[in-house]
């Protein structure tokens, strides 16, 4: 299977989610480059963590027009498989595949940490191989992470098992002390209505080797590998 | 040589000016030899930022010269925009520490954010890519609401930076003390990791070769920063906050990633950043390293706005450029470069064989010099060192004689207050902003000894920290210069890494108060002494001086920021206890030495006697011994002894972790020939605090190297408690008050109200 990551200008997550793909799952991956119109036959698409264009107007407000988003959103219409992670979460919610938006953390600082997540849907795409109700410990590391929609946006993704995954304390407690960022019902991932679109903001790619502290991030990668390959 | 004659417009030289440019009578006169002839307004403002002290190193050059430079894996010294060590594997690694402290004492936002950017461009032209960064922070009382503004300013400015270019900070320190009250220290280290193939020196070569401007345009902002760096501060700094550069670390990303394409691409000879006095500092320091001349022509040189003057755009610090001397031919090759990453190139000048350095304005000629003699005429000065009376007497203190206060005959309390003392306390409210983590190799973050980070593709990992106790330094500059050292390469050694080499970030006062000079050569004197003794040679650093306010001078405060090496990635060793039922050992002597000691500061106010003895002999010896237990895999965690002492490192080993906590029990009482509180908190160097399963290995180790070592307790994982019996007393403290003190201390004061107040508003500080 392969893998496109897409390179914005200043994604700086791209090589890490390169080496998850090549290095940790064993599949191929290419870099696609933001003024490209070519997904180079990618199966599925990595939007990957970073500023994309500085993000000093609105997080990933630029990102949405750049020549590869036509391609990707074109593929994610199609049903092809889109991860989007951190600033690639943002991007997908700018660009519209992806419900609500992302705003500055409550706290108004960047937050780096390991957190935990709790799984809330592991019939997907890109959750198949957890557990539902499974505790993962996945970094953070954004600045602007407070996932926000309307209250009757919220109700229909969580009635519709959209909420893939949120925040939540070792023992699986969602708590406000467990929510990194202020983000709404503690929601760190979702996915679109067709279940082929996943964006969430701990990155999987980096909790990918015991050696650096997790790697519950390798069965996400995996779930795709066996459903895409099936 | 070309005739110049003064620029239509520019200001006519007078005394006045020459004074406000920061030269002496005798370097002006140094000058206009050099010249034969007075100097064009051009000319006078290149002199005044090539002479300036922080580009210059005109009171320290003479010192630093008694530095180790060298050791046989030791790829480039001194003199290049960064240090390189060779790590094997064909493998290298390039890092640098700066100081931003001016900037930042002013503007601490931009000032911290510019200092990382500045770093980064000074590892990346080198030919590396940044993997990592550190900075170690001083501040004053965190009581003070315009500190807290500078601290919390000074952390997003290097959060945000860093961030957003995609290289993780992994490590540090961060002092506060009222030393630093009105002049805080900002210093940003760079590691980065190259093949030594694509090692890359910033030297002009190849008469005819194009000499190019990439990356952003070139703006007012930031002229005459260097000059700014180098007098002291006042209450006119605020009035030069103009001087201060701002930084985008989007720009910064793109060209990092266009040098790094462009070194690759072989299309040109030479790189440097135009850091501190732009353009005239790296065009004139490529062409002294490559002894050939250049020429430049200013309306070349892409610029933000119109209008700009040859002064203006020789002496601009906008940020995030770069210099290039391309390969004839290949110009447009460089450009399609810059173009990819939406990035200017634009010819500037060339290398030429006439040795002169020489600016035009089309072609017009603005300024020009002889050879080199810009740079290598800068005066040298050897100004003279005399201990000021009053550090001495300070020294000459005996601590044992401060009384101690009714409170701590309950230790405990003693060690609550230490815990929650801002300096020992946890930093996690400042590297939580910091991503630590991208680039998948940090294997030991933030709040460790040292940072750990793997090397892809090897067995091997790399540990780094940045080091230094300004306290040590000001009661005993060469004792206190040792000890920097020292402390740094036992900090890499305990995560199981062979201390390799140093950067080194020297901050000091006026260099022509004697007192200052005094310390200045003294405590270089001690860092040699050690590097010398544990085979560290100083790869490069940077020297800020004039780190003076109007309450007076900062302490003399060299920071060491060293890079040690780890053989087998599966020994890294961490610094919280692990396992229940290890022994916990005591590795060095207990010594028991309070003065100088956080105990005495935090406690009695007391800044008073000897900081402890420092033997870099021994410390080897001790680092040795360490590594050797680590190696044979009986070691299950280390930590060292620094600041508040034994009881300090014990407690930071039980709760550091907040994820994995541990109580130990601890028996010291057969110390029966020192004080219970010294036992607790002096700061005796060379000491390291082990938990093993295999306690009779490590002690055999330590036998055979001779060094101390004595079992002194267990870890109880199920216990909720440190305690530990003393000669004449005991300690018990729980888990979650030691916890409390450590972890809440400075999320508490940073929840309190920060507010912007300039310098004229400061009331007189009290000097230290």
């Amino acid at each position: 299977m392969k893998f496109g990551i897409v390179t914005f200008p200043a994604s700086n997550c791209d090589y890490d989610a390169y080496h998850a793909v090549t290095e940790i799952l064993g599949e191929e991956a290419v870099y696609l480059w933001h003024k490209d119109h070519d997904l180079q036959g990618s199966d599925v698409i990595i939007l990957p963590g970073g500023f994309s264009y500085g993000d000093y107007l609105r997080v990933g407000a630029i990102a949405r027009f750049s020549p590869i988003m036509q391609e990707v959103t074109a593929h994610a219409k199609a049903g092809g498989p889109v991860l989007g992670i951190c600033n690639g979460f943002q991007i997908a919610c700018e660009a519209g595949l992806l419900p609500g938006a992302l705003m500055r953390n409550s706290h108004l600082q960047f937050v780096s940490a390991d957190v935990r997540i709790r799984v809330e849907n592991a019939d997907t795409l890109f959750t198949n191989r957890y557990d539902r109700g499974e505790v993962l410990k996945i970094p953070v590391a954004h600045g602007d992470g407070r996932f926000v929609a309307p209250d009757e946006v919220l109700d229909r993704i969580e009635g519709e098992g959209q909420v893939i995954f949120r925040y939540a304390d070792a023992d699986g407690n969602i708590s406000a002390d467990a929510n990194p960022n202020g983000s709404e019902r503690n929601i760190a991932g979702i996915i679109n209505d067709a279940g082929n679109v996943l964006g969430m903001m701990p990155h999987p790619e980096r909790a990918c080797s015991l050696l650096l502290g997790s790697n519950d991030g390798v069965r996400l990668l995996e779930s795709i590998l066996s459903r895409v390959a099936a | 040589m070309s005739e110049v004659t003064p620029r239509a417009g520019d200001p006519v030289i007078t005394p006045a000016l020459v004074a406000e440019h920061g030269l002496t009578k005798g370097e002006y006169e140094r000058l206009v030899a050099m010249l034969g002839r007075t100097p064009t307004f051009t000319e006078l403002g290149v002199v005044s930022a090539l002479w300036s002290e922080h580009c210059s190193y005109k009171h320290s050059r003479g010192v630093l010269k008694t530095l180790p430079t060298t050791a046989p894996y030791v790829l480039q010294g001194p003199g290049e925009n960064a240090g390189v060590i060779s790590i094997g594997d064909g493998l290298a690694v390039a890092f640098k520490i700066e100081s931003h402290n001016h900037p930042s004492a002013v503007e601490p936002y931009q000032g911290a954010a510019t200092g990382v950017g500045g770093i980064l461009r000074d590892v990346f032209t080198m030919g590396a890519r940044p993997i990592a960064m550190l900075n170690s922070l001083r501040f004053g009382s965190l009581d003070d609401s315009r500190v807290r503004y500078l601290f919390s300013g000074v952390v997003k400015g290097i959060g945000d930076y860093g961030n957003c270019v995609g290289i993780p900070t992994v490590a540090g320190e961060i002092v506060f003390d009222r030393a630093y009250e009105s002049n805080p220290l900002v210093n940003a280290m760079c590691v980065g990791l190259m093949h030594e193939d694509d090692l890359i020196r910033a030297k002009a070569e190849g008469v005819g070769n194009p000499i190019m401007a990439v990356g952003a345009r070139t703006g007012r902002d930031g002229i005459h920063g260097a000059s700014f760096a180098s007098e002291d501060l006042s209450e006119a700094s605020d009035a030069k906050r103009p001087r201060i550069q701002v930084g985008d670390p989007f720009t910064e990303k793109l060209l990092l990633e266009a040098s790094l394409e462009l070194i690759k691409s072989g299309h040109i000879v030479a790189i440097q950043d135009m850091g501190a006095a732009g353009l005239t500092s790296s065009s004139a320091e490529m062409a002294e390293r490559g002894d050939v001349g250049v020429t430049i022509d200013t309306t070349k040189v892409p610029t933000r706005e119109s209008g700009m003057t040859p002064y203006e755009i020789l002496l601009s610090e906008s940020q995030e450029r770069m210099l290039v001397v391309a390969r004839k031919g290949h110009e447009d090759d460089v450009s399609a470069i810059l173009t990819k990453w939406d990035l200017t190139a634009a010819v500037i000048g060339e290398v030429i064989a006439e040795p002169v350095y020489r600016v035009t304005e089309g072609s017009k000629v603005v300024a020009e010099f002889p050879g080199s003699r810009l740079v290598t005429d800068c005066p040298s000065y050897s100004p003279e060192a005399r201990e000021s009376t009053a550090i001495i007497e300070r020294r000459n203190t005996a601590p044992d004689a401060v009384a101690r206060l009714p409170e701590e005959a309950n230790h405990s309390w003693t060690l609550d207050k230490l815990l929650s003392a801002p300096t020992i306390a946890s930093k996690a409210w400042a590297y939580r902003q910091y991503d630590s983590t991208v680039r998948t190799n940090t294997v030991v973050g933030p709040g460790g000894d040292a940072a750990v980070l793997r090397i892809r593709g090897t067995n091997k990992a790399i540990a780094v920290k940045t080091d230094g106790n300004g306290r040590y330094v000001y009661l005993d500059p060469r004792v206190g210069g040792r000890i920097a050292v020292a402390e740094a390469a036992r900090n890499v050694a305990c995560t199981g890494a062979r201390p390799m080499a140093i950067t080194n970030c020297l901050n000091f006062g006026n260099p022509t108060r004697p007192e200052v000079f005094f310390q200045f050569k003294e405590a270089v004197a001690g860092m040699g002494e050690a590097c010398r003794a544990l085979g560290t040679p100083v790869t490069g650093g940077n020297v800020s001086l004039y780190n003076e306010s109007p309450s007076g001078a900062v302490y003399p405060t060299p920071v060491i920021g060293m890079v040690g090496l780890i053989d087998d990635i599966s020994r890294v060793t961490r610094s919280t206890f692990r396992d229940d039922g290890d022994a916990i050992l005591l590795l060095g002597e207990m010594g028991g030495e309070l003065g100088g000691s956080e105990y005495l500061s935090t406690i009695h106010g007391k800044v008073i006697g000897p900081p402890p003895a420092c033997d870099p002999a021994r410390e080897k010896i001790v680092i040795d011994a360490l590594l050797e237990a680590i190696g044979s895999g009986v070691v299950s965690s280390a930590h060292d002894c620094s600041d508040g002492g034994l009881a300090v490192a014990l407690a930071e080993c039980c709760i550091a972790n907040q994820e994995h906590e541990s109580g130990a029990e601890i028996d010291l009482s057969s110390y029966s020939g020192v004080a219970d509180r010294a036992i607790l908190f002096g700061e005796t160097q060379g000491r390291i605090v082990i938990s093993s399963s295999a306690p009779a290995r490590v002690l055999a180790i330590a036998a055979k190297a001779g060094v101390a070592c004595s079992e002194i307790g267990r870890v109880r994982r199920s216990s909720d408690v440190l305690s530990i019996a003393l000669p004449n007393g005991s300690l018990r403290s729980s888990l979650a008050d030691l916890r409390r003190a450590y972890h809440s201390t400075i999320p508490t004061y940073m929840s309190m109200t920060v507010e912007h107040t300039t310098f004229d508003e400061l009331s007189p500080v009290a000097a230290h």
